[in-house]
């Protein structure tokens, strides 16, 4: 074990002083631009902590049943931004090859196990539906 | 101890005049009273609670013998695509037809997840995936379902379903995936946005299902539950379902 966490201490300057030799080795994700204005939290803390959020989000939609416009950080409205469109403008999955997910969890190489139940691309009824729950979360329950 | 008796009492007295008190000037604005009933049932963004519990009566009579409006309704609106194998496709709701061997007669229930009071599911989940919400709905939470299956087989009514194939074009609201069970949510996504109804009840145009609130005394399946007898199936197992049967 020692040996190996030396050779690591050896390799770690090694490999720093590689990247700055290769420089651009690995290009940056590139992924389709978002629609929408800004996104619920700024670039930089998504980028660190939207596991979380999702995470934190997901117990309080399954057991506290909230979800719509209330759910801040509501995987659904991740796909409603940031799905990527083709030139029919038929939508992507958003865990296809060079689309924002993939993109990223291929960079970091970190695998994703969201879409094995979730929906990967928008969905046009569902849109609808957002507008309908908007209609009656501002008249709740018994409104005229 | 004969001294802090009479404490007691003396406080429960003026207990009962304050709430008697209280009665009165609720009594003296009836309108407030009935929107506050009105809006017990939630506020956007407050978590579900044990005031509402949903339930859905059915009405054997009005149900049409090979009519399965019901099922195809449920299973587009939940994007629960059938596969043409009949073994192993997902059934969140199903119609089962009956037969009285002395009188002959036949009719045809739909049977789906009776969002037990004391569901079995949720006993024997090892995981604590299956689990019934405060307002009385049973969901499995796919997140930690492993797939053993041992709620499918404690459900007496054979509610649930195992995915075993990997499935593509969910419907948004709900997520399902391979290895994981499922089950009537009883249309959560629509409950959740304060719509009160499901695609089932939406779909039948002979008025046999009723959604609604049990424990509101003024709703529809209440007042006809407490006007018509209904049955729950298996009610010797004593798990006080959600869902009820009238005419069977």
């Amino acid at each position: 074990m020692r040996a190996i966490l030396g050779q690591l201490f050896l390799l770690g300057p090694m490999l720093i002083v590689g990247s700055v030799v290769a420089g651009d080795r690995v290009s940056l994700p590139k992924y389709p631009q978002p629609v929408g204005e800004k996104c619920v939290e700024p670039a930089d803390i998504m980028r660190r902590e939207h596991m979380n959020f999702i995470l934190h989000q997901r117990d309080e939609t399954v057991y506290k049943g909230i979800r719509g416009i209330t759910a801040k950080h509501s995987l659904k409205d991740c796909i409603d931004c940031h799905a990527g469109y083709d030139e029919q403008g038929k939508a992507m999955p958003i865990n296809a090859k060079g689309q924002f997910c993939e993109s990223c969890h291929n960079y970091v190489a970190v695998s994703i196990d969201c879409f094995g139940c979730h929906r990967t691309t928008p969905d046009e009824i569902n849109k609808m539906r957002q507008l309908t729950v908007k209609f009656n979360q501002d008249r709740p329950y018994g409104g005229e | 101890m004969a001294a802090s008796k009479e404490m007691t009492d003396q406080s429960r007295r003026s207990f009962v005049k304050q709430t008697a008190a209280g009665a009165a000037a609720m009594s003296v604005v009836p309108g407030v009273i009935l929107y506050d009933v009105a809006r017990a049932a939630r506020d956007p963004g407050d978590a579900v609670t044990d005031r509402t519990r949903w339930g859905m009566l059915i009405d054997a009579n009005k149900c049409v013998d090979g009519c399965t409006d019901c099922v195809t309704a449920c299973h587009e609106e939940n994007g629960v695509h059938q596969l043409g194998r009949p073994a192993t496709d997902a059934q969140w709701i199903r119609k089962v037809h009956l037969r009285d061997k002395q009188t002959g007669r036949e009719y045809g229930i739909p049977v789906m997840c009776q969002h037990c009071e004391h569901p079995p599911c949720v006993d024997v989940c090892p995981t604590g995936s299956s689990f019934k919400r405060a307002d009385g709905i049973v969901l499995v939470d796919k997140h930690i379902c492993i797939g053993c299956r041992y709620c499918m087989m404690a459900c007496p009514y054979k509610a649930r379903s195992f995915i075993h194939e990997d499935v593509t074009g969910q419907a948004v609201h709900a997520p399902r995936g391979k290895g994981t069970v499922e089950s009537c949510t009883f249309c959560i996504h629509k409950v959740d946005a304060g719509e009160g109804t499901t695609a089932c009840v939406q779909a039948c145009q002979h008025d046999a299902l009723v959604f609604g609130d049990l424990n509101d005394p003024d709703s529809r399946i209440s007042r006809e539950l407490a006007k018509y007898p209904s049955r729950q199936l298996r009610a010797d197992l004593r798990l006080n379902l959600g869902v009820r049967y009238r005419n069977i």
